[in-house]
């Protein structure tokens, strides 16, 4: 990943020397080890700040929906995807996104380490060759940086952005991975288990909006469960209530998900909100073999029909 | 709601289009075909009209079941209303179910309005399946 931070850099530099953009989207140093932040970056001496590791796990299409700027991003695979998704539907110009494609190495999931870490503060943190090593007060550890890797990681199939107009790097090639093996694991349970599956799991919410807050995809001025008038939505912490919340949100990003995992890691309470997302893009893969993010001209599934579309659910 | 307890019948919110199913339904009763009372009708322009999240928030209300009703395929006074309905249903469906809802709760149908004796057996249906399935409880708001 190191010679793609380089190569980052470099086309960062070039697009700001040339004046091709206004701004830089991008990663730097945390002040936590482990942890990237978000940075924009305007002149060309700042642009060494810009890192690109397995902690960049900010998806920073974010960042670009509503802008005027011409601005430039950083883009692993994920981004990429939403970045396209964001596009169509009008929340991008793509005229003014300069997209620097970075290869993905998969990232690390800081809730997995954290419980490694069993409530030790962590000092220092480098990942080198397949491996993470931490140190603390006390302690030293060096584990297996796979099985550390985020969930959506681990399937992710597009570690090379479908899209991009500089690339960074080496290309990572695509792998075919069984993505689907969890929601499938979960559809061979009854009905009832997967209630009280999901009752449990949603039971955990406190309903602070992180989830809706983090993703590229809500974009929405007011969201629907904002609105006060008409109130569609109860906004209590009622297992009803925020069973619906949940659900009503994963049929908003139905289509449109691209897998990017920013729910999960932004949720305090570790609950795995990509069970319910990852359902949707099963629902588009196989009714309608679709796949959230790879084009920009392609209409998503619920933005259009068919006459001879599946029915088989309809008396 | 009333809570279920004996001689507990279900309740079941149909939405009926306004073109087809509802003059379907309308056809079944001057033809005075019986069907079980267990419907209570809303009647929307379109089952493109019928927000998904009328479906949820039925079901939070505690309805026990759900049924959409609309033109065939090809028969919408909108031209498309129905055909974007139905991918919407599908979605619906297909997640709710995997949310835990018991299939059988959501019933989608297309019933034209010469179709009343359709209408009768389609009612008819939903009340067993959700007679078998038993009082919503899933979802609901206590």
């Amino acid at each position: 990943m190191h010679n793609a931070e380089e190569s980052i850099r470099e086309a960062a530099k070039k697009l700001l020397s040339e004046k091709k953009v206004d701004l830089i989207v991008g990663h730097e140093q945390g002040t936590l080890p482990l942890r990237t932040t978000p940075c924009f970056i305007d002149k060309v001496e700042d642009v060494p700040k810009l890192v690109w590791n397995e902690n960049c796990d900010a998806n920073l299409s974010k960042y670009l929906i509503g802008r005027k700027e011409r601005m430039g991003v950083v883009a692993k695979g994920c981004d990429a995807r939403s970045i396209a998704v964001c596009t169509f539907e009008k929340q991008i110009v793509r005229d003014n996104v300069v997209i620097i494609g970075a290869p993905c190495s998969g990232l690390i999931d800081k809730k997995k380490v954290r419980t490694k870490l069993e409530g030790k503060e962590l000092l220092e943190a480098t990942i080198e060759d397949e491996q993470i090593q931490l140190k603390g007060e006390g302690f030293e550890l060096v584990l297996p940086k796979k099985d550390f890797v985020c969930s959506s990681c681990l399937t992710c199939r597009h570690k090379t952005p479908p899209i991009y107009d500089v690339f960074a790097g080496t290309k990572v090639p695509e792998v075919e991975a069984d993505e689907f093996s969890d929601v499938a694991d979960l559809e061979a349970k009854s009905s009832k288990e997967r209630w009280t599956h999901f009752k449990e799991a949603l039971d955990k919410c406190i309903r602070c909006y992180a989830c809706r807050d983090v993703c590229p995809l809500c974009y929405c001025k007011t969201c629907f469960v904002d609105q006060t008038m008409p109130i569609w939505f109860g906004k209590t912490t009622d297992l009803s209530d925020t069973m619906i919340y949940h659900l009503v949100r994963a049929f908003h990003v139905a289509g449109r998900c691209v897998d990017c995992g920013a729910c999960s890691r932004a949720c305090p309470m570790n609950i795995n909100l990509r069970e319910l997302m990852k359902k949707t893009e099963k629902i588009m893969k196989e009714r309608y073999n679709y796949t959230a993010g790879l084009s920009l001209e392609k209409v998503p599934p619920l933005g259009e029909f068919k006459m001879d579309d599946s029915q088989e659910f309809i008396k | 709601m009333e809570s279920a307890g004996e001689g507990w019948t279900p309740k079941i919110l149909a939405f009926l289009c306004n073109w087809c199913s509802y003059a379907g339904a309308d056809l079944a009763g001057i033809s005075r075909m019986q069907y079980p009372p267990n419907i209570r009708v809303v009647r929307v322009p379109c089952s493109g009209r019928v927000n998904p999240y009328f479906v949820i928030k039925a079901l939070q209300h505690g309805w026990d079941g759900v049924l959409v009703s609309g033109c065939h395929p090809g028969d919408c006074h909108y031209i498309s209303g129905n055909l974007v309905a139905r991918r919407r249903f599908a979605v619906l469906k297909d997640l709710l179910e995997y949310f835990g809802i018991e299939p059988g709760r959501l019933n989608f149908s297309w019933v034209s309005a010469a179709e009343g004796e359709k209408f009768a057996i389609v009612v008819k249906d939903v009340v067993e399946k959700v007679k078998s399935l038993g009082p919503a409880e899933r979802l609901v708001k206590r």
